[in-house]
């Protein structure tokens, strides 16, 4: 175990670690989904596979929301950001990422004029410093993120601000566990739910997770010994044949989430009847639209959005490393044409992304140095 | 971007129509708002978690210094860092 001195207390990890292997019957394989990219990133920069017996196998799922997005997106908001009285802004996650005429940052060096933001209250506060420029803002995220664009949405209609608006690719979380749940390649035995998209939605809508689909569900902080304590939790429930909804992040997810932020989403956002989500298709009601009474702040109704469609590239397995299908490894790009440095997919932008992840903490490790 | 940075709220920043508060993060000082926590708003010397300039949730500060603890470990801490120190165009360049 790599990070063993690091750990505030090793001994909680050590004592977790040796509940997992009390608990886990050595006569079954584990298949455990971690849904969220930023417990995917924790568990490959923490070593924890080293920690857990072999017959306990982390699948990576779908919530990494730079992964999930398909390249005719990104192609489609470029291509309304060509008029040059456009700015475009985004989070620095998304600058990266390939479209078909290249990414963000290489529109930028062609010209475009693209802006990162860290937060998209600094995107409307271009629009208001630059009244004579269009700011568009590139939203991405899952429930975590969109509150924050919704209340930007509500300040640029309070103030009046008609120079802005948003080209939203928000996403929701739910839909994208039930087509994991759905797809017949895929054999799950239990999740670790996503620890802050639940500080928002709070711990109800996974419910049905426990009750229709029979597997449990721990959502989880981002410690070592938290995601540890997750899986603690997860093999108690399997052992007594229970399928619950447990929080071991009670010290930041409340049950209930954020009312504030559900009415503000509410407010601004509707669903979309669907959307395409990157290596897994379509999925309904899956992702986040404006409401009609936002509609002049919505990109795709004041620029001609082109609605491009793009195939991923044939021998890029993204897809099925998306769905926990196929390890990042065994896709046929991995560390050779697709690496961090000249990605071809969006796993191997994001440091949450599963590619990424796997490349920077393990590849590197076995790499024999040239 | 999924960054979750823990942040000690300074000073509360009447604002125009959102609310909005000035935070401390490791010495680094800036505006984010608060207009999610409007059911239970912070005050000076509370802790809370930020998110792309937004405060999501209200911690305790032994969560925080964990929290702090933890971004360490996984060497996020200069992401962090670089973060909040982006928030606000306003105070710079345009």
């Amino acid at each position: 175990m790599r990070f063993v001195d690091e750990f505030r207390d090793p001994e909680v990890i050590t004592k977790a670690a040796d509940e997992i292997r009390r608990l886990a019957d050595s006569a079954r394989h584990y298949r455990f989904m971690e849904v969220c990219g930023g417990h995917t990133h924790a568990i490959y920069r923490f070593g924890l596979k080293d920690v857990l017996p072999a017959n306990i196998e982390l699948v990576h799922g779908p919530g990494c929301p730079v992964c999930v997005l398909p390249m005719g997106r990104i192609d489609d908001g470029l291509a309304m950001a060509k008029d040059p009285n456009v700015v475009f802004t985004a989070f620095g996650d998304m600058m990266r990422v390939p479209g078909t005429q290249g990414s963000p940052l290489e529109h930028k060096a062609r010209g475009m004029d693209v802006r990162i933001v860290y937060s998209p209250a600094d995107a409307l506060t271009i629009a208001e410093k630059n009244p004579d420029r269009h700011v568009m803002f590139f939203a991405i995220g899952f429930e975590t993120t969109a509150p924050s664009t919704a209340l930007v949405l509500m300040r640029a209609k309070a103030k009046g601000v008609r120079n802005f608006s948003v080209f939203c690719n928000h996403v929701t979380i739910i839909p994208g566990i039930r087509a994991i749940l759905d797809s017949p390649d895929m054999r799950i035995d239990a999740f670790i739910g996503p620890g802050h998209v639940s500080t928002v939605i709070g711990c109800r809508p996974y419910e049905w997770i426990a009750r229709t689909e029979k597997k449990p569900i721990v959502v989880s902080g981002f410690e070592p010994a938290d995601i540890l304590q997750a899986i603690v939790m997860l093999l108690r429930q399997l052992n007594n044949g229970e399928a619950k909804v447990e929080n071991q992040y009670t010290r930041v997810v409340p049950w209930e989430g954020n009312r504030a932020a559900l009415k503000a989403m509410s407010e601004v956002f509707e669903l979309r009847p669907f959307f395409e989500w990157r290596g897994m298709g379509f999925i309904s009601q899956s992702a986040l639209r404006v409401r009609d009474s936002y509609a002049e702040w919505d990109a795709e109704r004041r620029f001609a959005m082109p609605g491009l469609r793009v195939t991923d590239p044939k021998a890029a397995q993204c897809g099925e490393v998306l769905k926990g299908v196929l390890k990042p490894w065994q896709c046929k790009l991995f560390g050779t044409q697709c690496t961090p440095e000249r990605p071809v997919g969006a796993l191997m932008v994001s440091s949450e992304g599963s590619c990424a992840a796997y490349y920077n903490y393990e590849h590197r490790k076995h790499a024999v140095p040239a | 971007m999924c960054l979750a940075i823990p942040a000690k709220i300074v000073d509360v920043v009447p604002g125009d129509d959102q609310a909005s508060a000035l935070v401390d993060v490791v010495g680094v000082r800036r505006r984010v708002n608060t207009g999610l926590l409007l059911d239970d708003p912070p005050k000076p010397g509370d802790w809370v978690l930020v998110h792309v300039g937004f405060a999501m949730s209200k911690i305790s500060e032994e969560q925080a210094l964990d929290q702090i603890q933890t971004l360490n470990m996984m060497g996020e801490q200069q992401a962090a860092l670089e973060e909040v120190s982006g928030y606000g165009v306003d105070e710079g360049e345009t």
